[in-house]
Formats: C-alpha cells, structure tokens, sequence
C-alpha cells in the first residue's frame, strides 16, 4: 500500500514546460535585463505545495534541462535548482504558512542563492563577470511571486493535482 | 522507525473497517487508532496532526481517510532530502567540470536537445507567426520597389564580380610566381538564427541547419559584413555558433594596412573585441581594418573581423590597451553564412584552377 496517491501530474509537467519556453522566449533586448527567473520560481511553488512529488531529483532534471536548452554548461542550473528545492523540502512547513509578503522576502533569498551559484560557477570557469543587472531578475521575481502563486494555486485546484 | 508504525496503523484502521462495514459498528474500535496516530504525529514533530481534527466520521469516508485519498501523506519517502540534495550537487559538480574541462559530454547534449527541440521550436512560434503575417500584409507596390532595389544590387555586385574575377586570377598567376600554395574558393550554406535566447551571459546564437546539411564542429561562420564566429556544437537540425566576442574565443588576425599579425580575444561583450599582446610600439591606429590571418587554421584568411576603435598606450605597461568593434553586427543579425573551405589537391596556377565552385 503506497501513503502517496499521485493525482494528474500532467499539469505539474505542463506548467514546467512552459516556464522553460518562457525562459527561452525572444524578448526585446532592453527587457532582456528584467526576465524573471521562471523556472526557479515554479519550481519552488511545487516544492512548495507538493514536496512528496517535486523536490530535489526533479529539480535537477528541470535544471539539465535548462541547461541544454539555454546552452550553458551542463549543471550549471541544476546545481543552483537541486539546491534550492532541498531549502524548501526541509522548511516546506514553515514557508506555507508565512504571509504572501513574507513568502515572497524568503524566495527572494532563494532566488538570490540560484544566482549566486550560478555567478560562481561562471566565476569558476573564466567566464567574465556580469554588470549589476545581473542581479534584477531576483528583483522582478520577488515581485512576481504573489501572482504566481494564486495563479498556480488556481492551477493546482483547478486539475486537482495532489 | 515512525513510517513503519505508521503504515502499520494505517493497515490496522483499513482491516477494520473493512471487516466491520456497519457504521455503528466503526467509531469504538477506530478511536484508539485515533488517539495513536495523533501521539505518533506529534512525536515526529510534525505540525499536521491539527489536521486530525478533520477526520470524517463514517465507515466509507473513514476508510478513504485511512487510505490517505483524503490528506495528503505527511512523511516524505525514499532517502532523505539531504542525502538526495548531496547527490545532486556532487553530480552537477561533476557534470560542469567535465563540460567544461573536457568534451565528453556532447553526445549526451546532442540527444537531450532532441528532447527540447520541440520547445525551442514553440519558443519561436510568437515571432515566427508575427513574421508571417507581416509577408502576407505586405504590399504589392512593396514587393515592387523591393525587387526593383534588389535587382540593381545584384547588377551592381556582379559588376563588382567581374572585377574579383580578374583581380584573383592576377592574384593567382603572382602566387604562382613566388611558389605559394593558394586556396580557390569557399562553399557557402545560408543559415537562419533560430528566435531563441540563449544564455544571455555568453555570446552565442542557435542556428536551423545541423550535421544533416554538413555543417561541423569547428566551421566558420560568416555574415554578409565580416566574421561571425564558429559552430562548437552540433545536432541533426540545429548548430550552436560561439561568437567571436564570447570570453572564450580567440581569433588570429591581421592589420589590412601592414599586415601585423596578433590575436583578437572575445570580451563578453556584443560590441567589443580585445587586442592584449601588441607591445606599446606597435603600429596599429583607429580606424584599422582587421582581418582574419588564417594562421588558426580554422577561417581562411582575408576576412574582415574588426575596426580598432581605440589605442590606449599606458607607459607603465608592456602592453598597449587596443579595443576594437566587430564589422559584423552581432546583435541584429538574422542570416549567416556557414563556410566549407575549398583546399585544391593540385597545385595552384594550372590553368584550369580559374573556375571557382559556385556557392549554393
């Protein structure tokens, strides 16, 4: 007898899916700077709601692919991804029931981590470093994060994915 | 430990109520199941066992709250989430040093890109669409001028032709003269840029023809205004270009005007090259055209890379400060031309070496 009754994980995969499109989707070049981390921040919203579903192995694929998609060295992403779903799979609990406020000043932390990690592994491979800008898409997404979660909250009740 | 008892409790409250269907029959032996579960809950620390305060009474819907359709799981399964998160990292680790240190892994970024072709191809989709219904809208009096304006372009670039034409069989009879080898001709495939952004923090683009048109691993990449970069990767449909301004390229040059030779290193930036190894003294000034050396042995030479946009020489270094802006335009091209260079078996000056390989 399994605990876990998985229930239309379609819609989990769609929403990755199209987080990844958007994350490669041509934009005009002076609102390059501003394009949210929308990976991250749908990865943490179904750590978030279901972390016996998505949690750290399905961060790392998410982020591989990434990865090819976006042509940086492979791992790149998924290291900053992996990392920052084991935050929320360990305070999953507490996150939850912050305020949205207060949920969206903790995944701007995490946020801030994914590209920490990823400046060092640029850092690390000579590749040079990025302007300041580099840091406003945490900003952007921090911004972002109350939307995002009533939406895909909606999502989730919507199809009942448990 | 606890997510056996807690299966095992979960077991126990099933068989019971599957055993006594009746109603009445449920609520006495369940409460006792009850009480456990909550003491295990808190035990393990948990904040969910508020939820036991939910727990339906009733044979069918406290069978379904047993069988765990009702609340979702408390406890996380398989190994634990730092155990899973150290795998993690170590395996990115190891991945981005072996991308980057070796190249091993290309076979495996070729296949997974199978996977996510069809996003980069709904990626597109928007700009593609809007293309396509800018064609359709466009006007006939449009269409017209286009043509007439391309039509005297090309009598214009034929003229021109004539003249390489003549110019490189002179060319080719001087070589001849002082004994040199010279390469004939290049063969040339139009590719288009996929509508993709990659990596905004590396100077590379994506472009629709792959390995099924023969394009490689290495091939230079020009535009219609001077070098481009060069394919490093490769798949059926699709070939990723590295830029000539990525931090990672280095491309042998040479001054038109003399024919000083040095090396022009990407910077990271679109419109930025770097010169570092010309000693304060060299003869180079604004305005020089750069071309490509050849000595590489990757692009043939005798195309134009950069102009030197500034000279800087600082009397305490050994080496000036030279920038130059790539003639290509990096940032808006939407067209390229993948190069096959042409190297002649025979030796140079025969008379039939005069026919060039038409491009495609």
């Amino acid at each position: 007898m399994t605990l876990a009754r998985h229930q239309n994980g379609q819609a989990i995969l769609v929403v990755f899916l199209i987080a990844l499109i958007l994350s490669v989707m041509p934009i005009p070049v002076w609102a390059q700077d501003f394009r949210p981390q929308w990976v991250a921040l749908v990865l943490i919203y179904w750590c978030l709601a279901l972390p016996q579903r998505v949690s750290v192995g399905s961060a790392w694929l998410l982020g591989l692919f990434q990865d090819v998609l976006s042509g940086t060295l492979l791992g790149q992403h998924a290291l900053g991804l992996s990392v920052i779903a084991y935050v929320i799979v360990k305070l999953y609990l507490r996150i939850r029931i912050f305020p949205l406020w207060q949920q969206s000043l903790t995944v701007m932390v995490l946020l801030l981590l994914e590209r920490l990690l990823e400046l060092w592994i640029m850092g690390a491979t000579g590749q040079p470093t990025p302007t300041l800008w580099y840091w406003l898409p945490t900003l952007v997404g921090t911004l972002l994060w109350s939307w995002i979660y009533i939406v895909l909250r909606d999502v989730r009740r919507r199809f009942k994915v448990a | 430990m606890t997510a056996v008892v807690w299966i095992a409790v979960r077991l126990a409250i099933q068989q019971i109520s599957t055993e006594n269907g009746g109603v009445a029959l449920m609520v006495g032996p369940l409460m006792p199941c009850h009480s456990l579960v909550t003491a295990i809950l808190i035990l393990d620390g948990r904040h969910d066992y508020q939820k036991l305060g939910h727990m339906p009474v009733g044979a069918a819907s406290c069978r379904d709250w047993a069988l765990g359709v009702h609340i979702k799981p408390i406890f996380l399964q398989g190994p634990s989430p730092g155990a899973r998160a150290l795998i993690a990292v170590v395996l990115s680790l190891a991945l981005i040093v072996a991308d980057h240190r070796f190249r091993h892994l290309d076979r495996a970024r070729a296949l997974l890109s199978l996977l996510t072709a069809p996003l980069v191809y709904s990626a597109g989709l928007p700009v593609l669409s809007a293309a396509w219904i800018q064609e359709i809208f466009v006007s006939r009096t449009e269409l017209e001028a286009d043509k007439r304006h391309l039509h005297q372009e090309n009598l214009i670039l034929r003229a021109r032709l004539q003249q390489l034409e003549a110019l490189e069989a002179e060319n080719m009879r001087l070589r001849d003269l002082l004994g040199s080898s010279f390469k004939i001709g290049d063969r040339v495939l139009i590719a288009e840029l996929v509508s993709v952004d990659l990596d905004p923090y590396r100077q590379q683009v994506l472009v629709n023809k792959g390995s099924s048109s023969g394009v490689f691993v290495g091939q230079p990449v020009l535009d219609a205004n001077a070098v481009v970069g060069q394919v490093i990767r490769t798949t059926r449909g699709s070939a990723t270009v590295l830029l000539i301004t990525d931090a990672a390229h280095a491309l042998p040059v040479q001054v038109n005007r003399n024919g000083l030779r040095t090396i022009a290193e990407g910077s990271g930036l679109a419109d930025r090259l770097q010169l570092p190894h010309l000693p304060n003294n060299a003869d180079i000034r604004v305005g020089d055209l750069l071309v490509t050396s050849g000595l590489g042995g990757r692009f043939p030479p005798g195309y134009p890379v950069a102009r030197v946009s500034e000279v800087r020489n600082e009397p305490g270094k050994p080496f000036a400060t030279v920038i130059a802006t790539p003639s290509a335009h990096l940032e808006r091209i939407r067209e390229v031309l993948l190069v096959w260079t042409l190297t002649p078996d025979r030796v140079p000056g025969t008379q039939e070496s005069e026919e060039m390989t038409p491009p495609e």
